[in-house]
Formats: structure tokens, sequence, C-alpha cells
């Protein structure tokens, strides 16, 4: 259960981002516990992704503040409490401690499987060698493909390149876990492997935040689900709340979209 | 045709032509690894944040792209050394011309080596906590270079032709050796000939090499 009486260990307040003209975040406060695990579910177009990616500053909030462990990130002036700055070392070290897995699984394709779960522990947590590779060997195992270390990304299927991004984002052993759509570019056959990955660090009592398309996963693997539309959290609750007895008629449209050729 | 080709001349001179061989290897390796190491500088200045440095190195790139290399060869030697008050050999103007013109040519093709890397790979490496320094180094770089070996082994094949322009500096180069050769005992067939064969037996391998890694990416895919 999530400690009340401790600050969330990740925040959001106020979070608006533009892209250009386009208002994609329209105002976002936020907060998540240590040990929760939030599913992020909407259209595509919503804004999830840029939500997500907002998190751990792979987009830059255009306002608002987001902070890790009651510490806010960023730096600002005085006299200029809106304009916030983030400086590259401090963008650094809350990647370290918040990790992301991509839809695209996005490893280097020029290191073996061992090397780019090695790469984060070698360049950015000074780590020895040796150290690097058994603890990266360790996390290879656990996904599930401690066979395949010497090969390279290229060889391997869509279900192997991204439990090797998740053993590379483990490696680092973060606070926080982001997945932005895991299995949305896996052949269909190919979802189980990463979805049974995921839901492995969930009894773990990992805190992560899960922007994903598959409701059924969603609603066994998360403790809270947000529906997100046009740039804003139309509904915040359980997963029973939201994915079983919506509240609001926008979360049953969409709801009813995905159900609609179910049998 | 009864002209009767001088065998004797080309074992005769070949020895002074093979000097000249030396000098062009030691206008052509140098200059090609100072002007790709500094070409690899220019790109970064290019792809950077500071206006100023895009701004300089865009200059820069296009002042040696858009005139003759002739031209920068001579400047070098003739009016460079008005501007810094010291008189350069014409050896170290040439290298000097050879080498700048080189950094802008392999500015370009870095720079379009790094841009071809998708961005999910920066994004992949950022999210561990790569610093931008270090995502370069370790994630990009070696991408581009791999990618980009074909077309940096066609600059080399172009840089070894160009020394040949050294020769209008005196610098004792192959080309020079042959000129001043053909000159002396009157027998241009022979000795610029034999020249001509030397440069292929020096390029050639270059240019096949070139191919071959061009094929091998593309059989790739």
């Amino acid at each position: 259960m999530p400690d009340s009486t401790r600050p969330p260990i990740l925040q959001v307040s106020g979070l608006h981002k533009w892209f250009g003209a386009l208002h994609v975040l329209q105002g976002i406060d936020f907060s998540v516990a240590a040990g929760e695990r939030v599913a992020i579910i909407g259209g595509s177009g919503s804004g999830k992704s840029t939500f997500l990616r907002c998190l751990n500053f792979m987009e830059m909030p255009t306002s608002g503040r987001i902070a890790l462990d009651g510490t806010p990130l960023g730096r600002t002036s005085a006299g200029k409490p809106d304009e916030v700055r983030y400086p590259e070392s401090e963008l650094c070290r809350v990647r370290e401690r918040v990790g992301m897995v991509f839809q695209q699984f996005n490893l280097f394709p020029h290191m073996t499987v061992l090397e780019n779960a090695m790469e984060g522990l070698v360049t950015v947590k000074r780590m020895k060698k040796a150290e690097a590779r058994e603890r990266a060997l360790r996390e290879l195992d656990k996904v599930g493909l401690g066979g395949k270390t010497d090969v390279y990304p290229g060889r391997l299927s869509g279900g192997q390149q991204q439990r090797v991004a998740i053993a590379r984002a483990l490696a680092m052993e973060p606070e926080i876990l982001l997945f932005d759509e895991p299995t949305s570019s896996l052949d269909p056959e190919l979802v189980g492997e990463v979805l049974r990955v995921i839901r492995q660090l969930a009894e773990e009592g990992r805190t992560m935040l899960l922007v994903t398309h598959e409701l059924g996963f969603a609603y066994h693997f998360a403790t809270k689900v947000i529906f997100l539309a046009d740039g804003v959290f139309h509904e915040v609750g359980t997963p029973d709340e939201v994915l079983k007895h919506p509240k609001q008629e926008r979360t049953r449209a969409f709801l009813e979209r995905f159900t609609e050729f179910s049998f | 045709m009864d002209y009767a080709f001088d065998f004797a001349l080309v074992v005769e001179t070949f020895p002074i032509l093979m000097r000249g061989f030396v000098v062009t290897l030691e206008l052509w390796l140098p200059s090609l690894a100072i002007g790709l190491a500094a070409g690899l500088v220019l790109a970064l200045a290019r792809l950077s944040r500071s206006r100023l440095l895009r701004g300089g190195s865009l200059v820069y790139i296009e002042l040696f792209r858009d005139t003759p290399v002739l031209i920068q060869l001579i400047w070098f030697y003739y009016a460079f050394p008005i501007l810094i008050g010291v008189q350069l050999s014409p050896f170290t103007a040439a290298l000097l011309a050879l080498a700048l013109n080189t950094s802008a040519y392999g500015a370009e093709i870095f720079r379009g080596g790094i841009q071809s890397i998708a961005r999910g790979q920066w994004e992949g490496a950022k999210a561990l906590g790569m610093r931008h320094a270090d995502v370069l180094r370790r994630i990009i770089l070696p991408q581009v270079f791999k990618l980009m070996l074909p077309a940096f082994t066609n600059r080399a094949v172009e840089v070894a032709k160009m020394s040949s322009l050294a020769s209008v500096l005196s610098v004792h180069e192959l080309m020079y050796q042959g000129r001043l050769l053909s000159s002396t005992y009157y027998r241009p067939f022979e000795i610029l000939t034999t020249v001509a064969v030397v440069y292929f037996v020096l390029i050639y391998p270059a240019t096949f090499l070139s191919m071959t890694l061009e094929r091998r990416m593309a059989g790739k895919g």
C-alpha cells in the first residue's frame, strides 16, 4: 500500500505542452506514490505519450513543474517563476532515476545485446566493466535472454528486442519505469512475452507508468488507470472504476470502440 | 604509328618518380587525416545550437566547396603569407590547402551521417542518463563511421587526385617530377604515361574498396 505520510515519488503540477500552435497537454496535476502502477489510456493524439515523455524530459514541458521525491526539478531565476531551466547534468540525473522503454525499442544496433544492457552502467554510472557485465547478465537472464548476450539486436525478433530494452532500463535500477506503448510495434504473437515480463516487474512492487492500448492488460496490471483525452485527465481511478464502471461519457465512448468486436 | 616506346628511360627515371610518389603520400595521408578530423569538428559546429558556430562553419564550408582547389592551393602559397606575415614552404601551403579543403567536404559527410541516424538512437541513449557528448561518442558516431565509410573512401580518392595540383607550387610530388622529367628528356609519352599508371595503382585499391563497401551496405538493406 502506498504510504500516505511520505511525499509522492513523482508529482506533476500545472503541466502544459505546446507543439507550435497545438496545445497537447492542457494543465495536468497528478502524483504517483512509490509502488503504484499507473496505466494511461486514450485515443491516438490524446497526448498520452507526450505526457509520459515529459516525465523524463524526452519532451520539455512548456510550463508546469515536475517534482521527484519532493524535490522540484529545474531551476527558476528570481522574478520569473514560470521560466524553468533544465541544466543537462540535472536532466541526466533524473533520467538515471526514471527509466524508459520505447515503442520502437531504440536499441543500439552496433552493440551486442550484452553491450546494450551494459552501456548505461559503464558510460553513466562509471561502473567497472566486470561489475557492469554481471549486472547486465542478471537483468538479461530475468527477461529470458541470458542465452542471446553476444547477438546483435538486428538478429532478434521484436519481442526479444523489447525485452533487451527492458533489461537495459532495469540495469540502471531506476526508481520509476516508464513504458511508452511497449507492445504497439510488435506482431500480435510477440505481445505476450513482453507483457509477461512487465507483469513480473509489477509483482516486484516497482513504480511504473504504462501508456498502452492493451486494455485487458491494463486492467490486471494497474493500481490506477487514467483516461486522457484532449490533453486533460478525463477520468482517474482504479481499473475497476475506469474500465468497468466509467463515470464520464467520453470514457464510455472510448471503451465501447474497443469492445465493439469482442466476443 | 611508328613511335618507339623507350622502356629503358622509364626504368632509368623510375627512382626519381618514386621519390615524387613518396612526397605524394606525405601530402595525401596527412591532409586526409587532418581534414577528416577537422571535418568532424566542423560538422558538430554546423549542427550546434550556437548561431555563431552554425553560421561560421557554413561560411567556411561553402568557401572551400565553391571555389576551385587550384585557387585555394595558390592562395595559400602566395596570398595567405601576406595575411599572417610568415612565408610558407610550398609543401606546407599545399598540405594546408588540401587539409582545409578536405575538412569542408568531410564536414558535409559527417553532417549527413549524423543527421541520418534515427532520433530514437538519441532518445534511447538519453533515457539512460547519457550526456549529449557521450551519446555522440558512444552511440551516434560509431554508426556514422560505418555508414559513411564509402563516402570517406571516395573523399580519399579525390584528395589523392587533388594532390597532383600541388605541382603548380613546385612541391616535388609525383606530378611535378613527371613534368620535370618529361621536359628534361623530351619524352612526355613515356614519362607521363608512367606517372598516370603510378596514380592508378595508388588510387584503384581505394576505389575498389569503396565500391565493395557500397555493395556490401546496399546488400544489407
